[in-house]
């Protein structure tokens, strides 16, 4: 449903700046190849900078363009990060569900964007690598307890939450991070939540489309004033900008529509 | 004028070779304990007169005698003539000790080199035969990891023994395809139960060419082949050799074990090594490291380098690294195929008219954006145009990184957008970062499945800026530039330019004995050269090739030799240079090529090449 620009319809249209991040190799890229070109690549060699795609996605009622920055995610990139989520309005936020210092890092990713993106972006946690585990991403109690760091001392603002509820072993499985924790995380942070699989396909569409119908009417280009806010937290919208405040953030750094493309 | 220089030209490897082997042969005996000073002062006394030459029978006889046991048995000792010397000229000794070796093992190819070099080395040629023992034997502690591997390496000895004869210029050169790409193959990795390490060992070993980089700590930065886990043990060696020498003031440049020859580059904190059994020259393998330090640097910048190890001098550079593992594996895998782009040190251009070329300047002059640096337009690393500022030249080096990564690595093509990427250019400055952007044209419609473009076919806008925001930009520059080349005809014309591929050497002169040439342009910093097809299309075939310009290449540029023309003659060909102050000529036939058919041949395509100047090379390019 993502694909096909389907310009026939006189839906309107607006661009949404989206941004991929998350620890190396968990597949972000992957992630977005399947969205856009569903294709998938077996031991893709990782992204160098960060690369920019778009694809269309079609709701009901608009399309939506989507932007995209695929951040590389080796350490050394890091600093460049507030450059490509600093007009975002859609985060995709992506963790390993095999390796749980992923989702450690993911976590410091959400702190980060909460701390410094727009006020009013959306954020979506993505467990990716689903086909690596035995259920179809439903809640398992998975592998072996704490693998989970603590990250509290991290996350400054809010973000400080991070139960190693993790229970149990699951054999043959290689799942190491439970659906249920990364449920939880994501539901105190107001998080859009998915367990994806960009080998299998499972999933990715979901994140995109949910993304594109939690981005407020009003944080669109098209769109004007009132924002129907769906998913955050976000209340009404900024005069002339489109950015719009979310309550739990502290500083609500001006966000400026970036180039238009 | 090739044909009356050509044999009465010394050959300058034999030329070279000689002063260092008279002056080696007593290190070689002599216990290996560093004595830098005398060393340095015998090697450097007895180069520069060139001692009378002793004939080159004597030098083969002398060569399989009693030298082989002693070669075998203390490598270091050999490489100590490396040591001597510091400065970038002594690699020519370096590469002289190359020849030695490769004298060892293929006398034939000396043989029949010698023949022109003085007819009294013509008697050489049977001594060929003479030649029957391997330089294997046993070796000191320090080497015996190393001497191990050499002997166990599959095929390496019986190469050495028959193979060599046949083909001496490539001591691989009698493996199939298989072989060869076998040497791209990863290694594996070690399973659970952790039982596979032999069979893992086994197949690193059987690599003919290792790159390693470790910090001077000792800690493993990257292999090409196998893990850190795997070569711990051997970095371990190569460390306690290297500081071995650094503690006593010197620097290792370079040694022997068996056929392997092993290459030292100190940059920093760094330690670059090169292990290889292709027969390649110490000064050609010291330039593949270079590239792969300047691969480091473009990922990391001087600055941050030097930080990370004055901070912490055992700092894991693999970290920082990360990701980036694969250009320096696509670097080395392509000094290992063979680069006629390393080896000339410059660049190759697209074949396109004048006007043409002409026309994508002035399009890309014309939608310069303002904060642009450098704008390149690529087809399949071969340059198109090129757009810069008047006061800043484009380094070959640099170029030669910014193609691999584009065209090489997976990375940047695999992501399928369009890629902003900070990198640094060594060459123009190697303490910041630059931001390149990069777009491959799609401009092969009529082909349905894109994955049929090879990495030839394909065309790439390079933009680079200093500004880091400046993606929208770039991209702005790159559409109105697409558009602009869409409304003028240039794409269509990139897309003939490259269908036509490179000339065959008979398309230049018909029915010449060539098979291949590469010929640089010194005022350029550039080079042509003709098509692969359809002799060497196969990648053992190039690897032949490009070993036979190895050696040519070496000749020609080594120590002390000013030659002008050489001419070798072998028995799977016949390979000629020509060095002239405006080009550098190299071209491979037939082994019994006519000599006057070859000179004529050669001059002929020099003669087209000048000709052909403005479509074969990039002269200014456009400059804002």
């Amino acid at each position: 449903m993502s694909e096909s620009a389907s310009a026939n319809a006189p839906k309107p249209s607006s661009s949404v700046k989206l941004v991929l991040l998350g620890e190396a190799a968990v597949g972000k890229s992957s992630l977005v190849l399947r969205f856009v070109n569903n294709d998938f690549q077996e031991n893709k060699e990782p992204t160098i900078g960060a690369a920019f795609l778009t694809q269309k996605c079609s709701l009901p009622t608009r399309t939506i363009k989507f932007e995209i920055w695929d951040t590389a995610g080796q350490e050394r990139f890091a600093s460049l990060a507030p450059m490509y989520y600093r007009n975002a309005q859609a985060a995709l936020v992506v963790y390993d569900v095999t390796k749980p210092s992923s989702l450690t890092k993911a976590k410091h990713w959400v702190a980060e964007l909460q701390r410094q993106a727009s006020p009013g972006i959306v954020i979506a946690l993505v467990g990716n690598k689903l086909d690596l585990t035995n259920d179809g991403g439903d809640v398992s109690e998975a592998a072996g307890a704490a693998q989970n760091e603590s990250d509290s001392a991290q996350d400054g603002d809010e973000g400080g939450d991070e139960q190693d509820d993790v229970q149990d072993a699951v054999t043959g499985d290689a799942r190491k991070v439970s659906t249920r924790e990364a449920t939880g995380y994501a539901e105190e942070e107001g998080l859009l939540f998915f367990e994806t699989s960009a080998k299998t396909g499972t999933n990715v569409v979901d994140v995109f489309t949910a993304i594109a119908n939690a981005i407020p009417e009003s944080s669109l280009k098209t769109g004007r004033s009132t924002g129907a806010g769906t998913g955050q937290t976000s209340l009404g919208n900024r005069s002339t900008e489109d950015a719009r405040v979310n309550l739990g953030d502290r500083n609500a750094a001006t966000a400026k529509e970036g180039c238009a493309c | 004028m090739p044909a009356a220089g050509m044999n009465t030209q010394p050959d300058p490897k034999t030329d070279g070779e000689q002063p260092v082997k008279t002056s080696k042969q007593p290190y070689i005996s002599s216990p290996p304990t560093p004595d830098d000073d005398t060393r340095s002062v015998s090697s450097e006394g007895e180069r520069p007169p060139l001692p009378p030459r002793p004939n080159t029978l004597s030098l083969l006889n002398d060569e399989t005698g009693p030298r082989v046991a002693l070669q075998a048995e203390a490598t270091t000792a050999i490489s100590r003539t490396d040591i001597e010397t510091q400065y970038p000229e002594a690699a020519e000794s370096t590469f002289s000790t190359l020849a030695v070796r490769n004298l060892v093992q293929g006398p034939k190819a000396r043989a029949s080199l010698s023949q022109l070099a003085s007819p009294r080395g013509s008697e050489a040629g049977d001594s060929a035969s003479i030649r029957s023992s391997i330089p294997n034997g046993d070796s000191g502690d320090v080497e015996a990891l190393f001497m191990d591997f050499a002997a166990t390496a599959p095929g390496s000895q019986s190469q050495g023994a028959t193979g060599l004869l046949d083909f001496p210029e490539f001591a691989a050169d009698d493996i199939d395809d298989d072989g060869i790409l076998s040497e791209f193959e990863a290694v594996g990795e070690l399973n659970e139960e952790g039982d596979n390490e032999e069979l893992l060992l086994q197949r690193w070993k059987a690599k003919r060419k290792h790159y390693v980089i470790l910090s001077a700590a000792g800690k493993p930065i990257w292999t090409r082949h196998g893990d850190s886990g795997l070569i711990s043990g051997y970095v371990g060696v190569i460390q306690t050799i290297i500081s071995f020498y650094e503690e006593a003031n010197d620097h290792l440049r370079g040694f022997s074990a068996g056929d392997t020859r092993f290459v030292v580059l100190t940059r920093g904190s760094l330690h670059l090594v090169a292990i290889s059994r292709m027969m390649e020259s110490d000064n050609q393998l010291r330039l593949q490291l270079e590239a792969l330090y300047m691969q480091i640097l473009s990922t990391l910048t001087l600055p941050s380098l030097t930080h990370l190890f004055s901070v912490r001098p055992s700092t894991d550079l693999s970290r920082p690294l990360q990701g980036s593992e694969s250009l320096l594996s696509s670097l080395a895998d392509s000094f290992t195929r063979g680069s006629p782009s390393t080896l000339l040190s410059a660049l190759e251009c697209l074949k396109i008219r004048k006007q043409h070329r002409q026309a994508i300047n002035n399009a890309l002059l014309k939608t310069k954006a303002s904060s642009l640096l450098y704008g390149l337009l690529v087809a399949g690393g071969r340059l198109v145009s090129v757009v810069r500022p008047k006061k800043h030249s484009l380094h070959p080096g640099d170029l030669q990184l910014l193609f691999n990564m584009v065209f090489e690595a997976d990375g940047v093509k695999a992501g399928g957008g369009e890629s902003w990427i900070p990198v640094c250019l060594p060459g123009f400055n190697s303490s910041g970062y630059l931001y390149m952007y990069v777009s491959f044209l799609d401009i092969r419609d009529d082909i349905e499945n894109s994955a049929d473009i090879t990495k030839d076919e394909s065309v790439a806008i390079v933009l680079i800026s200093p500004d880091k925001e400046a993606f929208f930009e770039m991209q702005g520059m790159r559409d109105a530039l697409v558009e602009q080349m869409e409304r003028n005809g240039s794409l269509k014309e990139i897309k003939t330019a490259i269908d036509n591929g490179r000339p065959a050497t008979t398309d230049i002169v018909p029915g010449t004995v060539l098979h291949h040439f590469l010929y640089k342009s010194r005022a350029n910093v550039q080079f042509t050269m003709s098509s692969y097809a359809p002799e060497f299309s196969s990648v053992t075939r190039r690897r032949r090739l490009m070993s036979m310009y190895n050696n040519l290449h070496a000749s020609i540029h080594a120590k002390n030799t000013h030659v002008k023309v050489h001419h070798c003659v072998s028995r799977s060909a016949t390979s000629f240079g020509w060095v002239t102050p405006v080009f550098e000529l190299y071209c491979i036939a037939e082994p019994n090529t006519n000599r006057n058919a070859l000179a004529q041949s050669a001059s002929k395509i020099a003669q087209w090449v000048q000709r052909e100047e403005e479509r074969l090379f990039i002269i200014g390019g456009a400059v804002f």
